[in-house]
């Protein structure tokens, strides 16, 4: 062949929520952007459950919402603690989220991240498919630029940003994070897509036109280990998934998708799902490990962003528009070193920052301790959570005892399983690790 | 020089399409169009008279506008260039009438340089030489140029592109002919010219698993039983 390899500004890896919003704002400002995705297409390997927030969506693309293809605005928020045959539910719903600009949106990505493919294609930079990028190029410390799967694949830009998802190859192989995530930094997530039609989605969770429920559930729902369930209502299909940490996994030897079927034959659950047509399966991973498992963020002539930098607020299930904005933060950083045509280690950590002024790191700082707690208090997703439902049940049920009675019942039940010092320092400590 | 031209396809992913089972329609919302698998052969056939003969490839294409990706996708394999035919005109055309306007796309392209073969998936100087694999044999026929070929996936899949070549078709934007650029009688195409009309579309019931039935080892036994199922039927006279 008689091309040359092109040189471009800069090089993003990875067509995520991440890499997609900095190539983005970096070609709407005329610079040659390249994008190398693996997959088929954008979104083609994205997993996510997912919520979509409106509010650092329009951050990249102002007014999105009325041109992509989303499924539903979200009006009601639930939250389930779940034990093996009770559910205590805590819903939330406000007339502000049914009126437009919206809150937030379910969306599948694979819709969405092909429109906003579409977007990125249409501000000017280039999107190239089916390509995998198996390792950085390096000059002494430098990134140069990266090496692809491809016959004659080496491709040299100023600067790289690597938005290639929780296991960044690339932060790995230049040596900005440790090589594997540890298991306990991990979630391993699974979700499916379940079919029905939209009557009985409107019917089933009591919502009309294009709105839509969110709901997470604990405990049970992942059979007491650390990690969420969550069912969301699309248009004409539900996204129903759960995951928990890796660790926990292993030494309990279960599956994923064990996981999932437990979760999906509960009987709060079930009944929501009945009728339903498996479309598709999927697994991916979560970073969990927050602000302690974040790697170095820049270096000579690479930023990391997004999943790959381990931005994940996992209490408030945050992931991809902080992926969005991190990529944001980073084409701000690109360009300003761009003016001073100086893309060193000290120039792009500007990028850094940037980060650490925003609410991601004050996010990310707030829960640091959390992952850690939880981990070792797996009473909160065992203990409390049935103390709490039998709580109810008994002063639910009428049976000729008084309810001061069975309040004192509940209290010395509780008393006897587990020393009142021991719960104090629990709610203590769980405060603590959130507040 | 030798000009070739493959005709290619955009379909849905056909592992991913479904039909409603109440409205009897394909399912194609949310599914990705890929290049129609049984065209890929065609694309390499194309390739290898590059490599051997140094042919002049061109890709021609029907179908809606984001067809042009199908196109850029295919030029990555190393062809000269792609037309995408699109017009309304086009909407709704059935074999008959795509073939009329693949074939009118085929005489505008020889326009600029005569074509000397027309490669299609599933379905070579100036007399070629091929060889058809038949069953159990091979059969070499000659023929005159032009001519049209059919390859099948024995052929191959066309090779892995480079990625000069992949960034080179992304950036090609890809010319757009119409009716009239084509030449072709309106009412040849599309709705109007095409005979077959689509009533229905359902998917085919579920066959019912057949029969099995067990019988070791003694052939009389198992022969017997074959003739009784076969009266039963009334295949065979009892
Ligand atoms: C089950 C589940 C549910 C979730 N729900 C939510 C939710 O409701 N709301 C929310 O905000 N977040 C949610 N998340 C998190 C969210 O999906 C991620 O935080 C977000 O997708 C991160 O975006 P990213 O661009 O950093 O990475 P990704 O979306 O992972 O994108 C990385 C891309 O890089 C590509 N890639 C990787 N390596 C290479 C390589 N070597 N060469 C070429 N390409 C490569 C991949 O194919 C991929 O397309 C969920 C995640 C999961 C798993």
């Amino acid at each position: 062949m008689t091309d040359k390899p092109e040189r471009f500004d800069v090089i993003v890896v990875g067509a995520g929520p991440a890499g997609m919003s900095a190539a983005y704002l970096l070609a709407k400002e005329g610079l040659n952007v390249v994008v190398i995705e693996r997959g088929d297409f954008p979104g083609s390997k994205n997993v996510m459950g997912g919520v979509l927030y409106r509010h650092p969506t329009e951050e990249i693309i102002p007014g999105f919402w009325r041109e992509a293809p989303l499924e539903r605005h979200v009006v009601e928020t639930q939250t389930w603690v779940l034990t093996e045959k009770a559910a205590f539910k805590a819903a939330h719903r406000h007339e502000a989220f049914a009126q437009e600009p919206y809150n937030s949106f379910t969306v599948l990505r694979a819709r969405f991240d092909k429109w906003m493919g579409q977007q990125v294609r249409a501000a000017g930079a280039l999107i190239v498919p089916e390509t995998v990028v198996e390792e950085p190029i390096m000059q002494g410390d430098k990134v140069v630029g990266v090496r692809t799967g491809r016959p004659d694949g080496d491709l040299y830009a100023d600067v790289v940003i690597a938005a290639d998802g929780v296991n960044s190859l690339l932060a790995q192989k230049v040596g900005l994070r440790e090589k594997e995530i540890p298991t306990n930094e991990a979630a391993l997530a699974v979700k499916e897509v379940i079919a029905l039609p939209r009557e009985v989605i409107e019917d089933r969770f009591q919502i009309t036109g294009d709105q839509g429920v969110t709901i997470e559930m604990y405990a049970e729902a992942t059979w007491g280990m650390v990690g969420t369930g969550f069912i969301y209502t699309n248009k004409d299909s539900l996204s129903v998934g759960c995951g928990a940490l890796i660790s926990q996994l292993v030494e309990r030897g279960v599956t994923p998708n064990d996981l999932l079927e437990h979760m999906k034959s509960h009987p709060v659950v079930a009944p929501l799902l009945e009728g339903g047509e498996t479309r598709e399966y999927l697994a991916h991973l979560i970073p969990e490990g927050g602000l302690y498992g974040m790697p170095k963020l820049s270096t000579h002539g690479m930023l990391v962003v997004g999943d790959a930098a381990m931005l994940v607020n996992s209490m408030h299930r945050e992931g991809s528009n902080l992926a969005m904005l991190s990529g944001k933060m980073a084409a701000q950083a690109v360009l300003r070193a761009k003016e001073w045509n100086d893309f060193s280690a000290e120039s792009l950590a500007y990028y850094d920052q940037l980060l650490r002024d925003s609410f991601i790191y004050k996010d990310l700082y707030k829960y640091r301790n959390m992952a850690r707690f939880f981990e070792t208090h797996p009473e909160f997703f065992g203990f409390y959570p049935e103390l709490l439902n039998e709580a109810c049940r008994e002063m639910l049920t009428v049976d000729g005892v008084s309810k001061r009675s069975k309040q004192r019942k509940i209290f010395w039940d509780a008393l006897r399983r587990r020393m009142p010092w021991r719960m104090a320092l629990d709610f203590y400590g769980a405060w603590r690790s959130i507040a | 020089m030798l000009h070739v031209v493959v005709c290619i396809k955009q379909v849905p992913d056909t592992t991913q399409v479904r039909i409603d089972p109440e409205t009897n329609t394909l399912v194609r919302e949310g599914i990705p169009a890929i290049i129609n698998p049984f065209d890929m052969p065609a694309i390499e056939a194309g390739m290898q008279l590059k490599d051997r003969y140094g042919a002049t490839v061109s890709l021609l294409c029907m179908g809606p506008p984001q067809a042009s990706e199908a196109l850029q996708k295919a030029l990555s394999y190393g062809a000269d260039r792609g037309v995408l035919l699109s017009d309304r005109a086009l909407i709704g055309s059935d074999t008959l009438a795509t073939s009329k306007a693949l074939a009118c796309g085929v005489e505008a392209l020889g326009k600029e340089m005569p074509v000397d073969l027309v490669i299609c998936g599933k379905l070579e100087k100036r007399r070629i030489r091929v060889r058809r694999v038949l069953e159990g044999a091979e059969e070499v026929l000659d023929a005159p140029l032009p001519a049209l070929l059919t390859v099948l996936k024995e052929l191959g899949e066309p090779r892995y592109a480079s990625l000069p070549a992949v960034i080179r078709g992304l950036r090609t934007s890809i010319p757009v002919w119409g009716v009239k650029e084509i030449e072709v009688n309106t009412d040849e195409v599309g709705l109007a010219g095409s005979p077959t009309q689509v009533r229905r579309i359902f998917a085919p019931p579920q066959r019912e698993p057949g029969e099995v039935v067990s019988a070791d080892g003694e052939a009389e036994k198992i022969a017997n039983l074959i003739l009784d199922r076969l009266i039963e039927a009334g295949f065979v006279e009892g």
